[in-house]
């Protein structure tokens, strides 16, 4: 277990560096460059001569990068021309609200799509099947802001139940849970659709297993399989597919907190595509590959508790 | 369905029966293959009879191309000039679908963005498979470290959340529609890249590679004679489910306001127009782009889905 460990934490720090190495390239690929996009259009040749040498921009391309990796390390993500302010300040207030957004509604789409796979495999082609697969294939085709948007309608406008707008959220969870509830369930429901169609067809897989065979033929009752073997080995190949999924989660977050006013860190980054504010949208690329990457590694490690043949099959 | 059943098996079968065709010539000496044509035309019926959902799929899908691209030149609409005087009409017999804000028919104006976003869904689909099945193979052929760097790339990309990377490139290269298509791609080829490579690492060690080897053939002829077209049925599913998500994302794109300039449109930027104004009450410009995408995506994925299990069933019978 500790030798898998290690080899699959060098392997998330050897992903990152190589997102960092993308990300400095793209910081060096913008239009009229870096010091452009704070100065403005209208600044002086002068101007733009100064900043590139305070800023280190005449130094070699792989000096920068060195420095900027080790700023990088240090915490210091740059700074925001924008909202004046470094952005390390600005993602510690607006990453948590995100991963509690995209947190809750990730484990509620697992415990909803769970039970809902294993339902649909074992009463595979029947009608109550046929009908919840083809409600997740017309969900899963739907844009996240077309879900959102249903749900506004529906709860929002004509059934004035839940607010349409999240603007005001940043006082924590418990006061405003209401706010929260559509958000949420959008972003639960594309989940959901991931989920169970995975679900469903690693518990039908595993039905046609021997072992299932041999469970059954000394007497086990079909329920008791179901729950004991095949729902633990169905269970550990989600697992893996849970942290597969972690980008899309985040990147649905990113519609969801647009349409919903959401406070979090994609409305931040959409905030600053408006406003062409690089060092922002740079930085929090980097934190929500950060976030993948863990959220990943945490996947693979509860992959790994779950089924011992992973430990020794890589290690 | 029986009267659609020859005609649409036909043009279901290519990709999956240009992989069984090629498979005897790549396979010299490769067993008894008694699969002759005809019989492989009658699997191809019937595994299209077992696939109804994904002929279905197909039909929609080839319907919806026409209206997009052949019902312009029966429709005419123009979609250039605004025209306030017939601004957010409701539908009637003139304009059945309605007027947009800027007074355009929303019919002609459904097809005009169904062109943008089908012609970004094929590009996606073709350009990323492409891309993905060259990085893939040469990272499976070669091996070594290489191999381990090419495969680290695509770990990298694959953990950037994908719609934060496709707007971070279409901010820095301004959007148009072959900037959407390269944004798009860039995080699309990730998956055809390792299904290929694991493809290709299991098929490399067969015999026939060996052989093909021995006789001295080259390190690309052996990629793209012998291994690309063995790979070609999983393939063929995967760009089939990346066009259903590339539609997708350039509807995501287009909410962010990442499009194409107006007067041309797409069923997202529609669709994201649709909502504002649904607000005002005018539900024809929110619902008929969204039923056209809903479609869309559903006759692509049911697609997938029916290749996919007719690729399974090929493998089963190998």
């Amino acid at each position: 277990m500790t030798g898998y460990l290690v080899r699959r934490l060098l392997q998330a720090v050897v992903v990152m560096l190589i997102v960092s190495v993308i990300v400095f390239i793209l910081l060096h690929a913008l239009p009229g460059g870096l010091v452009r996009a704070q100065l403005g259009p209208k600044a002086s040749t002068f101007q733009v001569h100064q900043l590139e040498v305070t800023e280190g921009l005449l130094k070699p391309l792989p000096v920068q990068y060195l420095i900027w990796l080790v700023n990088l390390l240090k915490g210091n993500l740059g700074f925001s021309y924008h909202y004046n302010q470094t952005v390390a300040s600005l993602l510690t207030r607006y990453v948590p609200r995100t991963l509690l957004l995209a947190g809750i509604s990730t484990v509620l789409a697992i415990g909803i799509a769970i039970p809902m796979g294993i339902w649909q495999g074992f009463r595979r082609n029947r009608v109550d099947d046929h009908v919840l697969s083809a409600t997740m294939l017309i969900l899963y085709a739907m844009p996240a802001y077309l879900l959102g948007i249903i749900g506004i309608i529906v709860l929002s406008l004509d059934f004035p139940l839940f607010p349409s707008t999240a603007t005001n959220y940043g006082a924590g969870f418990g006061t405003d849970v209401a706010v929260l509830i559509l958000p949420i369930g959008t972003l639960m429901l594309g989940n959901i659709t991931y989920y169970s169609r995975y679900m469903r067809s690693s518990v039908i897989d595993n039905l046609l297993e021997d072992y299932v065979r041999t469970a059954r033929a000394v007497g086990n009752a079909p329920r008791r399989v179901l729950l004991n073997h095949v729902l633990r080995n169905s269970m550990s190949s989600t697992m893996t597919m849970i942290g597969l999924t972690l980008p899309y989660v985040l990147s649905g977050a990113l519609i969801i907190e647009e349409l919903f006013n959401f406070p979090g860190v994609g409305l931040l980054f959409w905030n600053a595509t408006q406003t062409r504010d690089y060092p922002v949208l740079l930085g929090v690329v980097l934190i929500v590959t950060l976030a993948v990457v863990v959220g990943s590694l945490i996947a693979d490690l509860g992959y790994a508790l779950l089924d011992p043949r992973v430990r020794y099959v890589r290690s | 369905m029986s009267a659609l059943d020859p005609q649409l098996s036909g043009g279901l079968a290519v990709p999956g029966a240009d992989s069984v065709v090629t498979l005897p010539a790549v396979q010299p000496g490769g067993g008894a293959d008694s699969r002759l044509p005809a019989r492989r035309v009658r699997l191809i019926r019937s595994a299209a009879w077992q696939n109804r959902l994904a002929v279905v799929g197909l039909a929609i899908l080839v319907l919806l191309t026409l209206f997009c691209f052949v019902g312009p030149l029966i429709y005419h609409t123009d979609q250039v000039s605004a025209n306030l005087a017939l601004e957010n009409l409701a539908p009637s017999a003139a304009h059945p679908l309605g007027t947009s804000a800027q007074g355009r028919d929303e019919l002609g104006r459904l097809m005009l963005g169904g062109q943008s976003t089908l012609e970004v869904g094929f590009a996606v689909a073709i350009v990323a498979t492409l891309f993905g099945m060259v990085w893939g193979a040469i990272a499976g052929y070669v091996g070594g470290f290489v191999d381990a760097v090419m495969m680290r790339v695509v770990d990298a990309v694959l953990a950037i959340p994908f719609l934060f990377f496709i707007v971070l490139l279409a901010e820095i290269l301004r959007p148009n529609l072959i900037v959407i298509v390269i944004s798009i791609t860039a995080v699309s080829w990730l998956s055809t890249a390792r299904l290929v490579r694991g493809e290709v690492l299991s098929l490399r060690t067969r015999e026939y590679v060996a052989a093909s080897k021995s006789f001295g053939a080259r390190h690309w002829y052996v990629i793209f004679r012998h291994l690309t077209p063995n790979v070609l049925g999983v393939v063929a599913v995967n760009a089939t489910l990346k066009m259903a998500d590339a539609i997708l994302a350039y509807a995501g794109m287009a909410f962010l306001g990442l499009s194409i300039p107006p007067p041309a449109t797409s069923w997202g930027d529609m669709l994201t127009n649709g909502i504002n104004q649904y607000y005002n009450g005018y539900w024809w410009q929110l619902w008929p782009a969204a039923v056209a995408i809903v479609l869309i995506v559903l006759s692509v994925n049911l697609v997938g889905d029916g290749l996919h299990d007719m690729v399974e069933r090929r493998l089963e019978r190998h």
